[in-house]
């Protein structure tokens, strides 16, 4: 993957605009000039293989992590936005440490001010209404600490949301949650995107959920960024490709199925790999914008 | 046990009760008992500078503490923090033995920073406590929560704007505060036990932080309270009655919390085989 990063410079009115990102840490180049630029209410999800560099990206995309060198514009928080939601990939929580649902989703509301928080009638039903959106109010009196993964998964997204932000970054929040729940929170994603405009950045191993609803993917390996609609993604050879393992892509009936097969790979894939995945930006299905206005 | 000579250990128990509920809330919060442990005690070689040297043991205490609780921050950053605060508290313990063997007259004072002289508290030692008490207080009141957001989720904090390694540095110098004002009264040992002990202990039995920090007060309260009464009337140190009474409130707390967990789970045993009786 020699150059592959997509060319949508100065893409008016995007929310994340993201250029030339080169990140190296103890020495090793993680990132190798990754640019990306979401518009309001895109849903892009990212993909690539363990250690392809997803969590390092997103943590440059918020701030955490300064970029060796490249330039990050990201939405601010004001009065009106919550500027950047970000839910990690993994969170140590203490089980004994004295904060309950509730708690942890307020915080995500005013956690930077000063002062002693003395919440109004309003404050504590917007919390509970978040805290409702993502299913999590039948335990939002329990102990953050206390609950199982899915929970707090659905807690912290609680968190990372209810300051209205204009941009989510979500590593892998699909991970722990039961079929029912994960199908849930993406379809509370993709409302949210509609009705507020949020522009999503996901990472997730499971693509089947989320393949109704991506305007776009992002895939990472060997340190660049090759984005597409996804339609020129998800397929067997591309992805069989990009994880360096048999990968089946089913389509039957309008629905997407993805799954790590090694088996049943049928030989013509192996030959057939795409010149788009070796990596021209200009050619046919993985460059250029699908949807999100951009 | 109410005489002009005690009140003094009164007030200065209570004030000292009331930090170390506060800023010991969030030590344990944030999982740093063993910086709790290496200030106060590194601390105590800063103090035994002073006295050599000739200056106000409350400056070296003071000097040591802060710049203990700076170097463990920002160098525990890069590293594994429980091996920087080790080394930090060894080389500041080396420091204060090696002042101590070159100033054996005032020995004996700075050993009372180890155990404490809470009996022998004079009033002239109270209004420092109260101006530097006054100054933690403020400090973990304004700072209330981005302390809890940091401490709790330090990944998701720089979202909301709060940079959790400019609060452990933060966090460190109000330690070293609460540290500087407590140590001449209550001694190290004892600070420590109270900075740790009452808090964990109130953590088992509430589960909302708002109400965990004035029981966590309460609890050191109620533990200095019954130290200072026990030591007068028994004749044995407050320092031993402190450390007592901080471990018994903290297995208390986790027996409440042994209870908490299994008596919803019996109940609903109970109902899940009531509706199976019935069925
Ligand atoms: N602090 C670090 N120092 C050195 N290498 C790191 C560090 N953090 C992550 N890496 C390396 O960076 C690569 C990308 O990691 P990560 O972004 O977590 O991948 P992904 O989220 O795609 O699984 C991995 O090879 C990992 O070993
Ligand atoms: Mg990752």
């Amino acid at each position: 993957m020699t150059h592959s990063t997509q060319e949508w410079n100065d893409v008016p009115g995007a929310v994340l605009s993201a250029r030339d990102i080169r990140v190296t840490l103890s020495g090793k180049l993680i990132l190798d000039g990754v640019d990306l630029d979401v518009a309001p209410g895109e849903f892009v999800g990212l993909i690539g293989a363990n250690g392809a560099g997803k969590t390092t990206l997103l943590r440059s995309l918020l701030g955490v992590l300064k970029p060796t060198s490249g330039t990050v514009e990201r939405p601010r928080r004001d009065a009106r936005t919550g500027g950047v939601g970000y839910l990690p990939q993994k969170v140590a929580l203490d089980v004994d440490a004295p904060l309950r649902a509730r708690d942890v989703v307020a915080l995500g509301l005013d956690g930077g001010r000063p002062g002693i928080p003395l919440h109004r009638r309003a404050t504590r039903k917007r919390v509970d209404e978040t805290l409702d959106a993502v299913n999590a109010l039948s335990f939002a009196e329990q102990r953050i600490g206390e609950m199982s993964g899915g929970q707090q998964q659905r807690v912290l997204l609680a968190h990372a949301l209810i300051s209205d932000p204009a941009l989510l970054l979500l590593d892998e929040p699909l991970a722990n949650l039961d079929p029912a729940s994960a199908y849930d929170i993406v379809t509370l994603l993709d409302r949210l995107r509609r009705t507020h405009r949020v522009a999503i950045v996901i990472t997730a191993h499971d693509m089947n959920l989320l393949l109704p609803v991506m305007d776009r993917i992002v895939y990472l390996a060997g340190g660049r960024a090759v984005t597409g609609s996804p339609e020129a993604v998800v397929r067997s050879d591309v992805l069989t490709r990009l994880y360096g393992r048999p990968i089946r892509v089913i389509r039957a009936e309008g629905r997407v199925m993805v799954i790590a097969d090694d088996a049943g790979i049928p030989d013509e894939v192996h030959h057939e790999l795409p010149a788009e995945v070796a990596g021209a930006s200009g050619s046919s299905g993985l460059s250029g914008s699908s949807g999100g206005g951009l | 046990m109410f005489e002009d000579f005690m009140v003094n250990a009164w007030e200065a128990g209570t004030i000292v009760a009331i930090i170390a509920g506060v800023v010991g809330f969030f030590v344990v919060l944030r999982g740093n008992s063993f910086l709790a442990h290496a200030v106060p005690h590194g601390a105590f070689a800063g103090a035994a500078g002073a006295v050599l040297i000739g200056v106000d043991p409350l400056i070296g205490l003071g000097v040591f503490a802060a710049g203990g609780a700076l170097t463990i921050s920002v160098l525990g950053r890069r590293a594994r923090s429980d091996v920087i605060t080790a080394l930090s508290l060894a080389m500041m313990l080396g420091l204060g033995s090696f002042f101590l063997s070159r100033s054996s007259e005032y020995s004996a004072e700075v050993f009372s920073l180890l155990f404490g002289q809470i009996l022998g508290v004079s009033s002239v030692q109270i209004v420092p406590m109260i101006v530097l008490g006054a100054v933690c207080l403020a400090a973990v009141g304004l700072l209330y929560r981005p302390l809890l957001i940091a401490s709790v989720l330090p990944e998701m904090a720089p979202s909301r704007g709060v940079n959790p390694q400019i609060i452990t540095v933060v966090f460190g110098f109000i330690l070293a505060c609460a540290t500087t004002m407590s140590v001449p009264i209550v001694g190290a040992l004892l600070m420590f036990a109270l900075l740790v002990g009452p808090p964990a202990a109130a953590r088992f039995v509430t589960r909302r932080p708002v109400t965990a920090i004035p029981l966590s007060v309460l609890l050191a309260l109620v533990t200095i309270w019954a130290s200072i009464a026990l030591a007068y009337v028994s004749d044995w140190p407050v320092g031993f009655f402190v450390t007592a009474i901080s471990a018994l409130i903290y297995v208390a707390g986790r027996g409440v919390s042994a209870l908490r967990r299994r008596v919803p789970a019996s109940r609903n045993t109970a109902r899940v085989e009531a509706e199976a009786v019935a069925a």
